[in-house]
């Protein structure tokens, strides 16, 4: 449930190949379309006048607050998707309980590390949902990111030695990875096989 | 019937959604510095607010209602790992990290060259 609202802002979007005047336009128009449903369901009811409202708000929003162009150069794979959002929730329940339990444990000193993780595929896009979705997860937090070579640094919460920021490490790109299944474009699956054997990894 | 059961497992939820919240707040109080406090402040009470809203939703359920609950849910997604990003890297750079609970830095071992350029 939760990992489905995270990539649906794009979902409708088309597959954008040139950044033409004419993408930019649908674009817009996606966008004005979910400005527009956000406003109705503020309103929590359908009728003429929201349908006016929400134009007039959505569009005075676009005008006023531009925003840079995200390409979506992927596709929606349904069943990708819905293994994402598995994971992710598994992975929401079981991190938050255990964060809950250290919270809780008495005389227990957490110690942590921060580590750095080159993703494979450095798009804005897929930058920015991996960094949510690894963000969301308890146990891990983002501190900084790299835009340029595409890396997140983290600081990861309970380490017990260096085997754990491997964890860490394969953990943040097995989500980066299901992100891509779940939207990324094909070149970008292809990338993922190419350097998936050497786990990216450099600090 | 249907109905009573929609109401228990709401119930459920906002119990175990109200315990994640007191468990966050533990561990602010308790966790050592401020980069672990944030994994408190900011991660259980993400599960927490959810199954809060999910209990609301169960015990309310008109459309108008569950609608605002789920932008609720949406926009608390999309915000809290912002707000987490900005916090632990204001305490990353202004040194609020205590050294002696990491177990290592790559963040320092990045080439000073480029300087603090990370765009959020």
């Amino acid at each position: 449930m939760t990992g489905t609202s995270e990539p649906a802002p794009d979902a409708p979007g088309p597959a954008v190949v040139g950044r033409g005047r004419l993408g930019r336009w649908r674009d817009q128009a996606v966008a004005l379309g979910w400005l527009v449903v956000v406003w109705i369901l503020l309103w929590g009811d359908i009728n003429w006048a929201n349908l006016v409202g929400g134009l007039l708000v959505g569009a005075a929003v676009l005008v006023f607050y531009p925003l840079p162009a995200v390409s979506f150069g992927g596709r929606l794979r349904p069943r990708a998707l819905l293994v994402f959002a598995g994971r992710f929730a598994v992975e929401l329940v079981s991190a938050s309980l255990h964060v809950a339990r250290i919270a809780v444990q008495p005389g227990y000193r957490p110690r942590g590390a921060i580590i750095a993780v080159r993703l494979r595929v450095s798009t804005d896009l897929n930058l920015a949902l991996t960094a949510e979705a690894v963000s969301l997860v308890p146990g891990t937090l983002i501190l900084e990111v790299d835009r340029d070579s595409g890396t997140l640094y983290l600081h990861v919460l309970d380490t017990h030695g260096p085997g754990d920021l491997d964890v860490a490490r394969a953990r943040t790109l097995a989500v980066e990875r299901r992100i891509i299944r779940a939207v990324g474009s094909t070149s970008e699956l292809r990338s993922l096989d190419v350097t998936s054997p050497e786990k990216g990894t450099r600090p | 019937m249907i109905a009573t059961i929609a109401d228990w497992l709401g119930a459920g939820c906002l119990v175990a959604g109200a315990l994640l919240g007191l468990a966050a707040g533990i561990g602010v109080l308790r966790f050592p510095d401020a980069l672990s406090r944030m994994h408190a402040a900011t991660k259980p009470q993400v599960l927490g607010v959810l199954l809060l809203l999910l209990g609301i939703a169960l015990r309310l359920r008109s459309p108008a209602d569950v609608g605002m609950i789920l932008l609720v849910a949406v926009f608390q997604l999309a915000t809290a790992p912002v707000a987490a990003q900005m916090i632990g890297r204001a305490a990353y750079r202004s040194g609020r990290v205590d050294r002696s609970l990491l177990d290592a830095d790559e963040l320092a071992e990045r080439a000073p060259g480029g300087g603090p350029a990370g765009p959020a």
